[in-house]
């Protein structure tokens, strides 16, 4: 048990690599299942909403954030708790609309894409689409409806990977019929 | 940095999403646990490449059992192998009594018939990984009661 300390660190970079490996595997297997790029997409995104829903209790229960007040505090704890907190990167939120309900996220380095590259007769996978499931399946169980998509992606030669958030509505808490 | 609970997350989903798109399509249950071996077969040669660049060489078959229960399943399962047992002959059985994606599931019989669901991958991973380092193998796994499970290599010889 001794061994553990020293290798603190490197058994978080595995981890790191084993999510990574994972993810690759699956979006491998998902584009044999299926054959166009747009079905992988929409099969990743609902995956992604899946988990979004069950991580968000998950992220709640460990981080201790109370409820947020408005859509650019709710920005902040996703990039600078949620962020960091699973996949340990901290993007930097920019180019908020003049209303307030838009934003985007810019990873410079994302960890999903580690190792990957896109072949070409894939180029209109979204490759981390996953993550844009998680974002609206999270958000959803805060009463948040939210519309989250890449606008940017390294995969695909851009710069950074930016991905734009937008607030749609709140979701009214809906009683069950019967119950007032 | 990716945290556990999103593995956790990830590879349940994966189980679910596959065997949900087989009932809506072919209805092929067997190939889905194939699919995930295969899967888990890819992850565990990519990751026991990353993790032993640096370590010194295994002396034999059993040094290399030996590192999969210690410091393979502690990276990947944040703990060791409770049990490995061997007949010399090929044949090893690692036991862990309380596997990671097993706990959030059931502790006792229920839910038994969907537990090799959740195992398939990992066979894979210990398969993958095995390969990687030169042993061609068969890797199963059993449930008798959650969390606790067992997993059989048998080695092939070439």
């Amino acid at each position: 048990m001794s061994r553990q300390g020293g290798r603190g660190t490197e058994n978080k970079k595995m981890n790191s690599e084993l999510f990574t490996l994972t993810y690759g595997a699956l979006v491998t297997q998902l584009c044999k299942d299926y054959e166009n790029d747009d079905d992988v997409n929409k099969q990743l995104d609902k995956m992604g909403y899946n988990i979004g829903v069950r991580l968000i209790e998950d992220f709640l229960a460990r981080s201790n954030v109370g409820r947020c007040h408005d859509f650019r505090e709710t920005a902040d704890v996703i990039a600078k708790i949620g962020f960091k907190m699973y996949l340990g990167i901290t993007p930097s939120i920019t180019n908020w609309s003049p209303g307030g309900d838009e934003f985007s996220l810019i990873l410079e380095n994302n960890p999903l894409v580690d190792f990957v590259e896109l072949p070409d007769n894939h180029s209109t996978l979204i490759y981390s689409n996953l993550l844009c499931g998680v974002l609206r399946g999270a958000l959803e169980m805060v009463q948040m409806a939210v519309d989250v998509k890449f606008v940017q992606d390294t995969l695909k030669g851009d710069s950074v990977t930016e991905i734009r958030m937008k607030f749609i509505r709140r979701i009214e808490d809906n009683l069950p019929a019967g119950e007032e | 940095m990716a945290d556990e609970a999103l593995f956790l997350l990830l590879h349940g989903e994966m189980v679910a999403g596959l065997y949900r798109a087989a009932e809506q399509g072919e209805g092929e249950n067997g190939r889905c646990t194939t699919k995930l071996e295969s899967m888990g077969f890819r992850v565990g040669q990519g990751l026991i490449e990353r993790f032993t660049k640096d370590t010194a060489r295994f002396k034999d078959e059993l040094d290399i059992m030996k590192f999969i229960c210690k410091d393979f399943w502690t990276t990947v399962f944040k703990k060791q192998i409770d049990n490995l047992r061997t007949n010399h002959q090929g044949i090893y059985v690692l036991q862990d009594n309380k596997f990671r994606l097993l706990t959030q599931m059931s502790a006792g019989k229920q839910y038994l018939e969907h537990a090799p669901k959740y195992l398939a991958f990992t066979c894979g991973l210990i398969r993958g990984g095995l390969s990687n380092l030169g042993i061609k193998s068969i890797v199963t796994a059993e449930v008798s009661s959650m969390p606790a499970c067992k997993f059989q290599v048998m080695i092939q010889k070439m």
